[in-house]
This record gives structure tokens, C-alpha cells and sequence, in this order.
């Protein structure tokens, strides 16, 4: 035994605690390095040992990360949320964990009841309100069907959903198109503007996506790979959140020869959607985040890991998933992001945070790659080094870095990917997560958009229960 | 461009308002949201809306009654203020103006974000020299710093107590699995390839290596092995309850297969105070095993005394044994009936002082005492035979190491003296690293005080090298001027003792 060469020449010390051992060494002429120790922001100290000692640990942590890193996302369809999860009639999916319509948010009922006006199961607006309120509507999280949504994330039977392919676990996962900006059913608008855009989706954008997608591949060509569409973005100023443009214009390339081939149907309709995803520079958002739903799914169930596989909001509540606890969520109530406001909206006008789309944070873009978009941290006056400052912290609370996410700035250093429960415990630092926000108000659609992040509950709850796990394993 | 309000406009009612257009000029979102909120907290705006000129945005516009009139494109920049009267107006315009011209009010690199746990720590470092982690935190959160070390692949050195004896020993087990090594938990000494750690002496290097379950036995026997004339490569600490039942000596047999491994080691001596019988003999036949030889330095009722295992090695090693430096106090005597008190604060001194007065004197009491029924409990001032350690950990919360701080043993001196028991006093005074700069400093005076008031000889073993910061001879002639008999070796200072008392060793 040598100690890892221990005892070959005077060693590099790092120290954590009293300085005086530290100002000797240093007196000596010892090279020592201090890490400014605090004392844990949150945990009990018994459940944080237990969990700092479990022998499966660290183990278990690395075969999650490399599960996550392996993952690739292939787009391989486009189909009907009905065909293909098997959405039966009059349930709704929702972003976030469980929720009841008595407790859903102001934008989340408005998604709920454009949706049941989309699917005409509701004549008028109290009609939806009725059926909901009476629990006629089954209402279930999309997490539990593979499937993530942006905002409200309200999928319903007949919209269409991107399916993504991860060709190295084989896993699948579904997200809805995007619908643009301003007033759109995932923010919680539902108004006749908004059903027609639906409704366009469904007959005129759905079938084209579909019949591009499919003859593309028919035609011989690989799946458009997502995974590489995301590591460009991260060399083009986008973190994958709330910055998608060069992602949305990237896609909008590879899609549009095979856009263009679809026979049978008018040009007029081609150059809507053409038009359409040009437009909208979120498109690629709900690409993006089945891609990271891929990668983090590959990561479920690993005993004794105290990896974050989801991180999500339904408007009400703020909710977590580990690798080591299975399908438990570990809620709290969700915050209400700070940022900057759409004309004249402002801060009473915004809902607390919602939506599935912080699986682009559990992964390791998003918030946690703010300093590939240094844009972004200017929604809360930040500077750029304060998005610098925030991926440097991120790291320290993260278990790997993701070579395949590169950021130019850091030096091209992979993101910090794959949130460990203990390590934000230990740090006191809470994830960073850049979202958009949507108006409290049943009906308003977006009011803004900047920086939130999970109530620090979630993660009281989940390194219990983790601690808990390990003393029973 | 100041106009009136158009007829029908929904929400602008009263004030001016100003509707234009910009071509050639782009700012992205965000930096156009930023502008909008500035310049709407200026006095006298009511709305504000500077944004490209996009649909949505337009939309925005006609809601807050600041659509423009003439048709736009999405490329142009769309500046829409009302305000309450013509000179806000006039400041708006200029605001947005200065806001689009600023530029980021700071371009420069990352602001330094500190590492907050060794893991982090460790991982910022680059090269892959030899690093070692210390860890001096709270004992609760010790643990997970430890583990950090360990899941690195880095030896870590845990100063803290209080970690309970399932998490020392589950650490150990790691460590070993890791090939890495845990020193401590409360492992106040070590001295790896020169570098002194926590309490340690300035010794020369050489080819004696330590494991130590204790920290001020590991400093006696290196100062003693400097004074011959013979260095050590490493002392490495493994904590006081190593070679306990519960631990099995886990840190001591990795340390001792280290030093096996290490070139610049050709002799080990293994240093703790009584240990654990079965353990004590698992870790005398692994090191039987090893090329290197080893020697015990184990404290127990029948094995030698420090001194004695240190004067051991260097007969096996060819060595003279040096007369051991002392400087020999007043011809005085003891008076009738005197009693033995130890104010020690180096708790292996403590036990070796026992160790060796028992036989001769009887019962010995202790707040670490040799065997249970003598526990003196937290009465310190009892009457007989009592050798206090004032170093351990009942007596050290909340308050510095009396290696540091002497006040409780200062206390307990002038109570003694105030006592009118007839005794002898035994301390010993430990110099090197991290020690009091000039412990004589502050004995001397309280030593004259206590001699003044009553008969007390005074016997002081003074653990440390002529290199270390406070220097032997220096702190030995300055105890030797107050009266003290002064001794290098503690077992000399006991023995001495022994004989002003009429008893002898």
C-alpha cells in the first residue's frame, strides 16, 4: 500500500475548518490550499453522515452519471398523444407533480380548460370550469408517461407530440409542439386566438412534422440527432432554457428540405409552417427537453444514488425525483421567479414557477450553462460574471461534468450535470433555473421571463428519505 | 415626436405620449427589457414599451395603448413612452437613449467562487503530486469532508473529535478499500515527508517511521530520536482509539503496510497508549510480516516505557544512547507524607506517568485513570496520588488544548499550593508546532508564587527539540531558573519524581 504515493514528497494540503492548522503549515513554507467551509445549509447531521458513508454511494452516483452521459435522442416521429402514449379521452396531462384542479394555479387552470375546449369536451369557458371543479377530467403529471411540457405542460389526447428515441438505452420520450410566445395555452391563455393555433397544430403543423420526420428516415437518412442540435446551441450563446434561438434556427434547417418534400398537401401550408417554426424561437425547447428526459430517465432507480433525475413545477408546487427513492416526489411550494416583464406586466402579475421544462437544469443546461448565455443572467441585472459565478457554483453541486455539452467561456469545459441531493445540502446552494413566467391570471399568457429556484424543502425532504433508504439498505 | 392621444386609445387617458420607430438599431430582448424597466421608474412616466417590433410586441403595445400608427416590421425598434407632461417626456426619451447606448457595466472574468468542501477543494487542484486533505470542522459534519478525501483517492487527516466510533470505523473501512489513509478522528500530530501537521516537533529527517495512536507519545519519542542524532521519515497519526476493540487498529496496520512500502523508512516504531490486548497483538504479528522491522513503543503495564522503546530501536540500529538532556533542580526533598501530583497535558505522558508510579505508589487517581474504580470524575482537586490529563476531551470543550491555553492547569497549580497537602509535582510542558510560543512564559511566574507558599518541588518533563520555535534549552534553562528539575524524558521526570517521594521505580 502507498497511499497514492502519499508519502513520495512533502504533499499539496487542503484544508477545511480552524485556520490555525493552516497558518502553521503556511509558516512552513507548505503548500495549502483552505476550502471555505460553512456549516451545512440544511440536513441533519446524522442523515447527512449516514448518507457522506453509505459504501454504495459513490458507486452508485458514477452509474448514473455515466447512464446520463451515454444518452443520445434521436427524433424519430411525430404522432398524436393519443396514438402514442395512449392518452385515453378526458385526461389531461400537466407539468410538475400531482396536482387537483382545487389546487392548480391561475395558468394551469387556464390550460386546463383550453384544453378541454380543444378537445371539445367543454362547451364554454364555465362549462370547462364545471367538468374540471367535478373531477370529469382525469388529471395526471406528465413525468408519469415519459413525457415532459414547457409552462403548464397541458397535453391532451389529440395534440401531437415530438417521440424521442435514446438509441443507446432505448428508452422514449414525448414533449408537445411549441406553440410561440405571448398568449398560448401553456402559459395559461385559451382564447379563441389561442384554440386556433391549436387547431392548426392538430391539422395543418402535426400531420407536416409527421410526414417530414417519417420520410426523411424513410428516405434513408439517420434521426435528426437532438443531443448534437443541444451541444451546438451551448457554442452558439443558448443555455437550452430560456434561450433556444440558434437551436430553433438549427432545427428549422435540418427539418426544412424534408419539410418541404411532403407531398399531397398545399404549399400554402408548407410556408405556414416554414413560417411558423422561423418565428418562434423557443420551437426547439420541446425538443430539447425530451432529450433531457432521455438522459435523466436512463438514470432511474440506481439504489443508494443521491442523484436528482427531475426537477419540475406545476404552478403550485415545486417537485423533485431521485435515482436512490424510485417514483416518490419530494415537494414544496413553489417561487415566484425575479426578472423582467413583458410591457407593462410586472412582479404581482407573475404566477409562482411552473413547468417540466427544469429538466433542462437536472441535466445539466439551462440555468446550469448560464454562462454559455450570459444574456440570460441580465433578467435579474446580472453581469457576465455573474453567469460565470453561477455555473462556477453549479459544478460544486453537481457529480460530473458532460463532455458532450461543452461551454466555450469555461474554457470549453462539459456542464455541470446531474444535481447531487448531498452536495446541495453540504453547499447551502440551491439549483439556478431560467424560465419564463406566466401570468398568475387564469387566461393572461406570458408576463415575462428570468431566474428562480426550488424551495429548499424539496431537498430537505428527498435527503431524508435518502437517509432513511440507506439505513434500511 | 410628441402626439396627442388617438380617440379610443383604452388605457392612456391624460398626459403625452411618444410612438416611434427605429430602423437599423437592434438590442435582443432581454437587453430591451431591461431598458424598458429602467426608464419606466423615471419620475413622470406612466408606460414604457422599447422592443422590437415583433407582433407579439405590437400586441403589448396596442394593450398599453402605445400602438404605432404608421406600419411596421419586425426589424425595427418600436420606442413607445407616455408620461405625464412634455419635459418627462423629454427625459424618457433621453433615458432610453442613454440606455441602449450603455454597455454592460462590467465585462471581466468570473468572480471567484471558493470551494466550501474538501471535494470541491481537491478537485480545483492540478498536478498529481501527493495532496493530503485536513479536516478541523464541527465532528458532526467531519465525516462527509473525510469521505470526500477518501472517494478522491486522497489520504485526509481528521483533527475533529466527537465523531462517533461506527463512523471512524466505517471510514477506515473505506479508506483501506480506497488504498488511502485515515488519520484520526482527533488526530492532533503528524509529520509527513517533512511537513509537520497539527502538534509536531521540528525534528530532522531520517529513517524512522511512526505510526502514532497518540499524539504527545509520537512527540516524545521524535524529539528523543532527534536528541540521538536520528530523524524520522513520517510520523503518521492514526487517533487515540485506533487500537481499540471497536476500530482493530484498522488506520495502524495500513500505516504500518505504507511505511513498509516507503523508501525513505528502514525502521518502524508503533506508538499508543494501552491498547486493546487482542488488537495489540493482530498489529505485532502484521508487523512481524512486514520487510520492514518494526518495534513497539505500546504502553502497558509490561512493556517499557517510551524512553526505553525509543533507547530499543537505537541499540537494533547501532546507535549510542545519548545521556538524555535534564537540568537537575534544587537539591531539596519532599516533605513527610507528600503526595504524587500530575498536572499533565499530553495524555500518553499521562499514562506512562501512571504506568510507571503504581507499582511503587498505590492507587493512583485520574480523570484517565488506569483502572476504572480510580475515576476522579471532574473533581480535580482530590487529596493522594492524582495525575490529571488535562488534555482530554472533557476537559477541552469549548476551550483551546492546554497546549495552547494553560489556564485550567495554572488553576489547578495554585489550588494545589493553596491545598497544603504535602506534594510533588510532576508536569510535563510540550514545545514544537501549534504549541504556546513561550509556555515557560507563563509557568514560571505561577511556579515562584506556588514555591513560595509552600514546600513544593517541582518536576517538569519538557517535550521538544533544540529546532523547534520555542527551543529546549531556552524553555529548560527558564523552568530550571524557577527551581523545576527539568527533564527531556518524561520516564526521567517520573523516576525523579519518585525519588523525592522515597519511592523508586
Amino acid at each position: 500500500m502507498t497511499l497514492g504515493g502519499l508519502l513520495s514528497a512533502p504533499p499539496t494540503i487542503v484544508a477545511a475548518g480552524v485556520d490555525v492548522f493552516s497558518d502553521a503549515l503556511r509558516a512552513q513554507g507548505a503548500d495549502v490550499h483552505d476550502v471555505d467551509w460553512r456549516p451545512p445549509g440544511f440536513g441533519d447531521p446524522a442523515d447527512l453522515a449516514a448518507l457522506a458513508l453509505d459504501p454504495r454511494r459513490n458507486a452508485a452516483n458514477r452509474v448514473a452519471v455515466e447512464r446520463i452521459l451515454a444518452a443520445g435522442s434521436q427524433l424519430v416521429d411525430v404522432r398524436p398523444a393519443r396514438e402514442v402514449i395512449g392518452l385515453p379521452d378526458r385526461t389531461l396531462l400537466h407539468s410538475g407533480p400531482p396536482l387537483t384542479w382545487e389546487t392548480a394555479s391561475g395558468p394551469m387552470r387556464g390550460a386546463l380548460i383550453g384544453a378541454c375546449l380543444f378537445e371539445g369536451w367543454a362547451t364554454d369557458v364555465e362549462d370547462a370550469e364545471r367538468i374540471l371543479a367535478a373531477g370529469e377530467i382525469a388529471l395526471d403529471p406528465c413525468h408519469h408517461h415519459r413525457t415532459v411540457g414547457p409552462m403548464a405542460g397541458v397535453t391532451s389526447p389529440s395534440m401531437w407530440l415530438w417521440c424521442l428515441k435514446d438509441p443507446v438505452h432505448g428508452g422514449q420520450a414525448f414533449c408537445n409542439l411549441n406553440e410561440g410566445l405571448g398568449k398560448v395555452l401553456r402559459m395559461g391563455a385559451f382564447n379563441e386566438e389561442v384554440q386556433a393555433r391549436l387547431a392548426w397544430m392538430r391539422s395543418v403543423l402535426g400531420p407536416i412534422l409527421q410526414k417530414a420526420v417519417r420520410g426523411s428516415i424513410d428516405a434513408g437518412n439517420d434521426p435528426l440527432d437532438v443531443k448534437s442540435v443541444l451541444a451546438q446551441m451551448l457554442q452558439m450563446g443558448d443555455e437550452g432554457h430560456n434561450r433556444n434561438r440558434a437551436g430553433s434556427l438549427m432545427t428549422l434547417r435540418e427539418l426544412s428540405p424534408s419539410i418541404v418534400a411532403v407531398e399531397g398537401v398545399p404549399s400554402a401550408d408548407i410556408a405556414a409552417v416554414l413560417t411558423f417554426i422561423g418565428g418562434n424561437e423557443h420551437f426547439f425547447l420541446n425538443l430539447g427537453m425530451p432529450t433531457a428526459k432521455l438522459a435523466m430517465d436512463a438514470a432511474r432507480d440506481v439504489p443508494g444514488s443521491t442523484m436528482v433525475t427531475v426537477l419540475s413545477r406545476n404552478g403550485t408546487e415545486f417537485g423533485i425525483r431521485t435515482a436512490g427513492t424510485g417514483d416518490r416526489w419530494f415537494t414544496g411550494p413553489a417561487n415566484t421567479p425575479v426578472g423582467l416583464f413583458l410591457g407593462d406586466y410586472g412582479p404581482d402579475d407573475a404566477n409562482p414557477d411552473i413547468g417540466d421544462s427544469a429538466i433542462m437544469e437536472a441535466y445539466g443546461v439551462g440555468g446550469f450553462s448560464m454562462a454559455a448565455a450570459p444574456a440570460i443572467v441580465r433578467f435579474v441585472g446580472g453581469s457576465v460574471p455573474d453567469a460565470l459565478a453561477t455555473t462556477e457554483r453549479m459544478y460544486q453541486v453537481t457529480l460530473a461534468e458532460n463532455p458532450a455539452m461543452a461551454i466555450p467561456i469555461m474554457g470549453f469545459r462539459g456542464s455541470p450535470t446531474g444535481i447531487d441531493v448531498l452536495k446541495v445540502a453540504r453547499t447551502g446552494w440551491l439549483p439556478q433555473i431560467n424560465t419564463g413566467m406566466a401570468g398568475r391570471i387564469a387566461g393572461t399568457g406570458q408576463v415575462g421571463a428570468g431566474l428562480v429556484q426550488p424551495p429548499q424543502e424539496c431537498f430537505e425532504k428527498a435527503l431524508a428519505a435518502l437517509a432513511e433508504e440507506t439505513r434500511s439498505a | 415626436m410628441s402626439v396627442s392621444p388617438p380617440p379610443g386609445a383604452p388605457s392612456v387617458t391624460s398626459g403625452v405620449r411618444s410612438v416611434a420607430l427605429r430602423s437599423g438599431v437592434y438590442a435582443d430582448s432581454v437587453k430591451l427589457m431591461q431598458v424598458s424597466r429602467d426608464v419606466a421608474a423615471t419620475d413622470g412616466v406612466t408606460a414604457v414599451l422599447v422592443a422590437m417590433a415583433t407582433p407579439l410586441n405590437l400586441e403589448l403595445a396596442a394593450n398599453m395603448g402605445l400602438a404605432p400608427e404608421e406600419p411596421t416590421s419586425p426589424e425595427q425598434l418600436l420606442i413607445a413612452v407616455h408620461a405625464e407632461d412634455d419635459d418627462a417626456l423629454a427625459g424618457a426619451l433621453a433615458a432610453v437613449d442613454a440606455a441602449l447606448a450603455a454597455r454592460e457595466r462590467s465585462s471581466g472574468s468570473a468572480q471567484a467562487i471558493p470551494q466550501r468542501t474538501i471535494g470541491a477543494g481537491l478537485a480545483e487542484l492540478d498536478g498529481d503530486g501527493p495532496a493530503l486533505a485536513i479536516v478541523s470542522v464541527p465532528g458532526q459534519y467531519a465525516v462527509a469532508e473525510a469521505a470526500d478525501a477518501i472517494a478522491a483517492g486522497r489520504s485526509v487527516l481528521v483533527f475533529s473529535d466527537g465523531v462517533p466510533v461506527e463512523h471512524e470505523v466505517a471510514l477506515k473501512r473505506a479508506a483501506h478499500e480506497a488504498g488511502v489513509l485515515v488519520m484520526g478522528p482527533d488526530c492532533g500530530t503528524a509529520i509527513v515527508s517533512g511537513v509537520a501537521l497539527g502538534f509536531a516537533n521540528v525534528v530532522r529527517p531520517g529513517p524512522v517511521g511512526l505510526v502514532a495512536a497518540s499524539g504527545t507519545g509520537a512527540q516524545q519519542i521524535s524529539c528523543l530520536l532527534d536528541m540521538a542524532g536520528v530523524g524520522v521519515s513520517h510520523v503518521l497519526g492514526v487517533g487515540g482509539r485506533d487500537l481499540s476493540e471497536a476500530v482493530g487498529g484498522l488506520a495502524t496496520l495500513d500505516a504500518l503496510a505504507a511505511l513498509d512500502a516507503d523508501e525513505a523508512t528502514e525502521r518502524v516504531l508503533v506508538v499508543s497508549k494501552p491498547p486493546a490486548p487482542p488488537v495489540a497483538r493482530a498489529v505485532e504479528e502484521f508487523g512481524a510480516g512486514l520487510s520492514v522491522p518494526v518495534r513497539s513503543a505500546v504502553l502497558s503495564p509490561e512493556t517499557p516505557d517510551l524512553t526505553a522503546a525509543v533507547e530499543g530501536l537505537l541499540t537494533d540500529m547501532g546507535r549510542d544512547v545519548p545521556a538524555w538532556p535534564s537540568r537537575p533542580g534544587p537539591a531539596e526533598s519532599a516533605a513527610p507524607g507528600a503526595v504524587l501530583k500530575g498536572l499533565y497535558s499530553g495524555g500518553t505522558l499521562a499514562d506512562e506517568t501512571m504506568l510507571l508510579a503504581a507499582p511503587v505508589l498505590g492507587d493512583i487517581r485520574s480523570n484517565t485513570p488506569l483502572e476504572p474504580e480510580l475515576d476522579l470524575g471532574t473533581d480535580l482537586s482530590a487529596s493522594g496520588h492524582v495525575v490529571i490529563d488535562f488534555g482530554d476531551d472533557a476537559l477541552t470543550v469549548g476551550r483551546a488544548h492546554p497546549m495552547i491555553d494553560p489556564t485550567l492547569r495554572l488553576e489547578a497549580l495554585a489550588a494545589l499550593a493553596a491545598s497544603g497537602e504535602p506534594a510533588v509535582l510532576l508536569m510535563d510542558v510540550v514545545l514544537g508546532h501549534g504549541a504556546d510560543p513561550d509556555p515557560a512564559g507563563a509557568l514560571v511566574p505561577a511556579l515562584t508564587t506556588a514555591r513560595s507558599q509552600a514546600s513544593l518541588p517541582v518536576v517538569i518533563a519538557l517535550i521538544g527539540t533544540e529546532g523547534d520555535p520555542q527551543g529546549w534549552s531556552r524553555q529548560a534553562d527558564a523552568l530550571a531558573a524557577a527551581g523545576a528539575a527539568v527533564f527531556a524524558s518524561n520516564a526521567a521526570a517520573t523516576r525523579y519524581a519518585l525519588d523525592l517521594l522515597g519511592a523508586s521505580a
